[in-house]
């Protein structure tokens, strides 16, 4: 038998530091705190050292980094792209709600 | 095992410029980035395309290819010819999980060591899965059992895989996008380091019958015109059981009836919305059809396209 294992839901509190996200992320903080400048997350938190990130947060970095990497965009263009995803996916929403998806 | 067509999977011809792959593969990118693309086989067809790049790019690598000739056809079952590799060196790529077709040609790539100095600690990597689970999961809690494939390095540098099985309670309330952190199930840790951590990312098994949208769900439900017209209390399915509600006289198609707290369960429950649909009899005897008459003459003055002045 395998142990049973119980984890942590990250909701939207705020828990993750920006170690654990860099960490999350498998990046640098340096290209989180870019990141955050874009404004492709905004963290709870003045200061660097404070901030706090939820699950949706790491979801949406993440996300930055791998379009960052694989299509050879910078931050600017990564948040661009999300921006634009957001817009189709909340599109895309409406259309279900309508039924019509 | 099979032959894969990298100039194919690419789109580009055989006598491509390194330009024109680079332009290929960036264009095939940026439809098949999981990220970005919502084709069913993205994730797949993004795979496949990294790896074709990875060896079209690489002028070394690309020879290789070539060599091979042109007579191969993707999908031909293949075996490396035996004086393969006489004359090349490859250095090892970065990823892990290449096809077998890749490995067969060029290794399975090795990593540089990471605990090379004895004194050296260092926390190991955060580790991601998904895991699917049904709508109605979340409204009960449920276990999963997880395989990851973990790569491990061997003393000479080789990346073999190995299984590592979980078992993970997924709680109930749990929405689609969440994820669950299971501190200390990520990749072993480095020295004396701490292992790092495994975080799952929650989705849901398109439903035949329910859409959620984070907290809400929703739920197409026919009900005949009489129904709808004179009002009635109809059975309908939810996640967690059926329940009773009323339809209020006078709906038109497409009304949203509201159970408060009947989503996805939580501190802040969300609800469930019943869209209503008129199903309409089909006419197929020759009684139902006086009926439609009868009906069309009772409603001489109803006109449903009042509205489009036509």
């Amino acid at each position: 038998m395998l142990p049973q294992l119980v984890g942590v839901i990250l909701d939207e509190q705020a828990q993750l530091t920006l170690e654990e996200l860099s960490r999350a992320c498998a990046a640098q903080a340096e290209l989180i705190i870019e990141l955050v400048e874009e404004g492709v997350v905004a963290p709870i938190g003045r200061e660097p050292h404070s901030w706090r990130f939820t699950g949706a947060h790491m979801r949406r970095a993440r996300r930055a980094l791998r379009l960052q990497r694989d299509l050879d965009v910078n931050p600017a263009g990564a948040a661009l792209a999300l921006q634009l995803l957001d817009e189709i996916e909340a599109l895309r929403a409406r259309l279900r709600a309508m039924g019509g998806e | 095992m099979e032959f894969k067509d990298y100039y194919q999977i690419m789109g580009v011809k055989r006598d491509a410029t390194q330009d024109e792959i680079k332009r290929g593969y960036r264009k095939l990118a940026r439809k098949y980035h999981p990220d970005v693309s919502k084709e069913a086989d993205a994730e797949a067809r993004f795979k496949e395309l990294g790896e074709a790049y990875e060896v079209l790019k690489d002028p070394e690598k690309r020879a290789a290819y070539d060599q091979l000739g042109a007579n191969w056809k993707a999908g031909q079952d293949f075996r490396p010819p035996p004086d393969w590799k006489e004359g090349f060196e490859f250095a090892g790529g970065d990823k892990a999980d290449y096809s077998e077709f890749f490995e067969s040609l060029y290794g399975r790539g090795s990593r540089p060591e990471h605990g090379s100095r004895a004194s050296f600690h260092a926390q190991g990597e955060d580790r991601h899965a998904r895991v699917l689970i049904d709508l109605e999961d979340a409204y009960t809690g449920t276990t999963r059992s997880i395989t990851l494939r973990v790569p491990e390095i061997d003393a000479q540098g080789r990346i073999s895989t190995r299984e590592h099985r979980l078992n993970v309670t997924i709680p109930l309330g749990i929405r689609a996008g969440q994820h669950i952190r299971l501190a200390g199930q990520g990749a072993p840790g480095i020295g004396q380091g701490k292992p790092g951590d495994l975080y799952l990312e929650v989705e849901f098994r398109p439903h035949a019958r329910y859409r959620v949208d984070e907290r809400d769900v929703y739920l197409d439900l026919p009900v005949a015109p009489w129904e709808a017209t004179l009002g009635a209390t109809v059975k309908v399915p939810s996640p967690n059981g059926t329940v009773e509600i009323k339809v209020p006289a006078d709906s038109v198609a497409g009304r949203k009836l509201r159970l408060k707290g009947r989503g996805i369960p939580g501190n802040t429950p969300g609800d469930l919305y019943v869209v209503l649909q008129i199903a309409l009899p089909s006419a197929d005897t020759d009684a139902a059809k006086a009926f439609y008459r009868s009906m069309g003459e009772a409603f001489k003055t109803f006109d449903p396209r009042a509205e489009l002045g036509v």
